[in-house]
């Protein structure tokens, strides 16, 4: 039996591993050399360091559940050295769902009573830790004798184990009360934030014990005052703020105890301004104090000179150098809107100023400007907004005056920030313009002119080409109220979606787009179809594969079955899938004329409404298509998918469950194959010693 | 509470894990494989909350994280707990270790990862914050550690043996030994 080398050389060899391969291969010899161990009787002071090393291998993801029953054997062990390996052992293999867990309760008894202080808070502390409803019912009232009757070493943890005790068996809450309302009188800070975070956890439980508990409010008031007015203690200072720790557990206390209680909320009030204004801000620990301050005057039912004090110390928030602090002040901001909505409107131009900011969680003031939004002041508002686009969506959507005004604003802020977009706007702008029919004339023309303009774009164009595919004809009457009338010919429409065809700003999803709309074009005009025929077979040979296909498919849709064409007309479904659809269902409606013909055919056209029955404007037409057409063996795609392409299939796959569904299964799997790639890079080998630093310049000493 | 507490360095290795809610062993890695995915994404000056990963579970979670190096420590909190103070606790253990490791770095952890497992459970216990004072943490910390090394097999059988001797309560010895006439005197011996 080879001797096992302590915890270190293992850890060594493994990291000398060069490859994946190698590493499996040295935890696979120690994991045998171990297992062997095990079934030993006894090894001396070997036995730590074989569970210690088995901890280690477990870290790395390595099976390791062979050592449960040695945790066990380790707990019961006299040896505190064992007894502590075999209790963390058991934190992290084993949970109440193992049946070996069962099996430490007794051994967990037995030290719980331990003469060692030591041993005693190993036990607690496994028990906190994944103890089981049944044994927390069996040794609830051991801990709630050590709650009492103990140093103030064991009584902290004991709080934070009945805490857990709680949390598993609520009835048991009845039984800590008592101890938990004694420990208040406690002087050790340690003791008093463990009575504090049992108390808070009685009080969420059960309303009884939160009415009975409403009593120790005075007495809360008292300890926060001796920490905010006490003299210099340097053991809890932090800062020069008095164990700032316990004051925010306090005032979360305090908060659950004022809500919805007059009586309770006015003897804080007093407290509050005081902790409000003497704390000093410049460190952050005293934020996290003011912060939590701030939440409890807000929650509570406190006079409104106390509530405008907290709101102004949130703006305050805003102008603070620390992103931290100013993420969470917007966060607030947001929860009371609702309620102190004239409060937060003072700061809105602070709030506004913040979304020039970089980061995107501070950049929630972007939500929050936007539920600041009302009907008064939306103009103006908007116009200050006019960078953030996507959210303007959802609050022109909200409170837009006209539907006029609606399609207006998106429009000119696909134009100036059409970029910034994301990629849902298109379908949900397409889908708005379908629902406004009245305006169709109207978007079409402007789409048109903005498209004259500029195809830079791409979210404007793409959107500016399935108008003019869709109401071509009423483009092209020329006639509209909302606008000036312009003269546009059907050479003028072509030249436009040609332009976009062959310009190379145009992203390969842009020109599918384009490419579609000219050959709806072909149904609605009259003169130029065979110009449309000769760009769509221009496109039969291009580069790129995906138009390429479809220019195919379409020119087929000329030569073959004319009758068909009417079909593109028929499909304007709406969302993301449109572009997937169309081509699906004009490669589908192909194969099915192919069969028809097979079959010796039918002489007169076939409906479109029956050949594939879509309904309209639902964004599962995709999934009803493609389940009407389940039997039909689909073209497999292209294997050159555009980006856009793989995006629409994505979006596809989530309505269906058709065997497409493998397409997005590999999209994904090469995606985490990567990722676990770059783990094993060759620096790992070079880890010089590299200092971690402390940065002292942050919380403490600020 | 805290839902889990994670270290791991630049590339994703984990250094240390403790998950305070039970995960199956390929879960617990996938959340260590998505949180380094999510962290490591992160520009230096951005704020350190992020909202928590779809695995943890669901949109109470946050997680909070410090990047000190070549280090992350990211702890994965629900919304009873205060962000700010999580961040200050981060900084009280790594403070810790500092003291304990003097001048900690990756290596230390790599190394001695049951003994940071043991300074972390001085700090938070079940999932809750049990002791913020760094001194009292690290004195803890010592205590268990030299009862732990007095056990220690036979090779503290020597030190065992002079160490009880030392606290062995000899009586004093007289230096006069008065009989009578005769007298005496007890050579002074050196103290055992």
């Amino acid at each position: 039996m080879s001797p096992s080398i302590p915890l270190q050389e293992m850890i060594r060899a493994i990291r000398s591993a060069r490859t994946q391969c190698e590493e499996r291969g040295v935890i696979q010899r120690e994991c045998a050399a171990i297992r062997a161990q095990f079934r030993q009787v006894d090894n001396g002071g070997a036995r730590s360091h074989n569970l210690a090393k088995l901890l280690y291998v477990h870290m790395l993801g390595y099976p390791a559940h062979f050592g449960q029953m040695e945790c066990v054997r380790m707990i019961a062990s006299p040896r505190y050295s064992e007894k502590r390996v075999g209790y963390l052992g058991a934190m992290m293999l084993l949970d109440e769902k193992q049946d070996a867990s069962l099996l430490i309760t007794n051994s967990i008894k037995n030290d719980l009573a331990h003469s060692n202080q030591y041993v005693q808070s190993l036990a607690l502390c496994t028990l906190a830790c994944m103890g089981s409803a049944e044994m927390c019912r069996d040794l609830a009232p051991e801990i709630d004798r050590l709650l009492r009757a103990s140093n103030s070493y064991i009584k902290k943890k004991a709080a934070l184990c009945a805490v857990h005790i709680v949390r598993k068996v609520h009835d048991l809450g009845e039984l800590f009360a008592p101890a938990a309302r004694s420990l208040l009188a406690e002087k050790n800070h340690g003791v008093l934030h463990g009575a504090v975070v049992l108390i808070t956890q009685l009080c969420e439980r059960n309303p009884e014990a939160l009415e009975r508990f409403r009593k120790t409010v005075p007495d809360l008031v008292q300890i926060m005052k001796g920490l905010v007015i006490s003299g210099y203690s340097p053991e809890h200072d932090v800062a020069g703020i008095s164990d700032p720790f316990l004051q925010v557990r306090i005032l979360r206390l305090l908060r659950i105890l004022g809500r919805h209680n007059e009586t309770a909320s006015d003897a804080m009030n007093d407290l509050l301004a005081q902790v409000a204004t003497n704390t000093d801000s410049t460190k952050t620990v005293g934020n996290a104090v003011l912060y939590e301050t701030v939440l409890t005057v807000l929650d509570i039912k406190s006079e409104s000179g106390l509530r405008v004090l907290a709101v102004n110390i949130l703006g305050r928030f805003l102008l603070n150098n620390d992103r931290n602090i100013r993420y969470i002040a917007m966060t607030s901001l947001q929860r009371i809107v609702g309620t102190d909505h004239n409060a937060v409107q003072r700061h809105r131009g602070t709030i506004v100023d913040c979304l020039k900011d970089q980061d995107a969680s501070v950049n929630r003031a972007l939500e929050l400007s936007l539920a600041l939004v009302s009907a008064s002041n939306i103009r103006t508002m908007m116009k200050e907004l006019a960078q953030a686009a996507s959210g303007i969506f959802h609050a022109a959507e909200r409170y837009a005056p006209s539907q006029r005004w609606h399609i207006d604003t998106i429009l000119h802020v696909l134009t100036t920030a059409g970029g910034d977009v994301r990629d849902e706007t298109v379908p949900n702008l397409i889908q708005l313009i379908t629902n406004t029919s009245e305006l169709h004339c109207y978007t079409v023309h402007k789409l048109y002119r903005a498209l004259l303009t500029d195809i830079s774009q791409p979210s404007l164009v793409q959107v500016a080409c399935w108008c003019i595919g869709e109401y071509g004809d009423l483009l092209l009457k020329g006639e509209c109220q909302e606008t000036e009338p312009s003269q546009v010919t059907e050479d003028d429409a072509l030249d436009a979606l040609e332009t976009v065809l062959q310009s190379h700003m145009s992203s390969p999803a842009t020109r599918g787009f384009a490419l579609t709309a000219t050959m709806k074009l072909s149904t609605r005009i009259t003169e130029n179809v065979d110009r449309i025929r000769s760009i769509v077979s221009i496109y039969g040979s291009c580069m790129d594969v995906e138009l390429q296909q479809r220019a195919v498919e379409y020119n087929a849709l000329f030569r073959k079955y004319d009758h068909m064409r009417y079909l593109t007309s028929v499909l304007y479904v709406i969302g993301s899938n449109e572009e997937a659809v169309v081509s699906i269902s004009v490669r589908c409606s192909l194969q099915v004329c192919d069969l028809l013909d097979l079959l010796g055919g039918s002489e007169e056209p076939l409906q479109p409404s029956t050949a594939l029955g879509l309904p309209n404007s639902t964004s599962t037409a995709g999934g009803d298509l493609l389940d009407l057409l389940g039997g039909l063996e689909l073209t497999p795609l292209a294997p050159g998918l555009t980006h856009a392409h793989t995006h629409t299939h994505t979006h596809t796959h989530t309505h269906t469950h058709t065997h497409t569904h493998t397409h997005t299964h590999t999209h994904t799997h090469t995606h985490t194959h990567t990722l676990v790639e770059t783990e094993r890079e060759p620096e790992v080998k070079n880890l010089t010693k590299t200092k971690l630093q402390t940065e002292t310049s942050s919380l403490r000493i600020k | 509470m805290i839902k889990a507490i994670l270290i791991f360095n630049n590339h994703g290795k984990p250094r240390l894990i403790r998950f305070y809610q039970y995960f199956a062993e390929d879960m617990q890695q996938q959340i260590i494989r998505e949180t380094f995915h999510l962290v490591s994404k992160r520009d230096d000056n951005v704020c350190n909350f992020l909202e928590g990963g779809s695995l943890i579970g669901g949109s109470d979670y946050k997680l909070i994280y410090r990047h000190y190096a070549t280090l992350y420590f990211v702890f994965c909190v629900d919304s009873s707990e205060s962000e700010l103070g999580i961040l200050d606790l981060i900084q009280v253990f790594v403070e810790t270790l500092d003291k304990c490791f003097e001048n900690v770095c990756e290596l230390d952890l790599i190394f001695h990862m049951d003994k940071v497992h043991y300074i972390l459970q001085e700090v938070v216990m079940g999932g809750m914050v049990l002791e913020t004072n760094m001194n009292e943490i690290v004195a803890q910390v010592e205590v268990q550690n030299r009862m732990e090394k007095s056990e220690g097999g036979l090779s503290a059988a020597p030190a065992r043996a002079v160490s009880a001797v030392k606290n062995m309560n000899l009586p004093d010895m007289p230096r006069n030994i008065n009989i009578g006439d005769i007298n005496i005197k007890v050579p002074s011996l050196s103290p055992f």
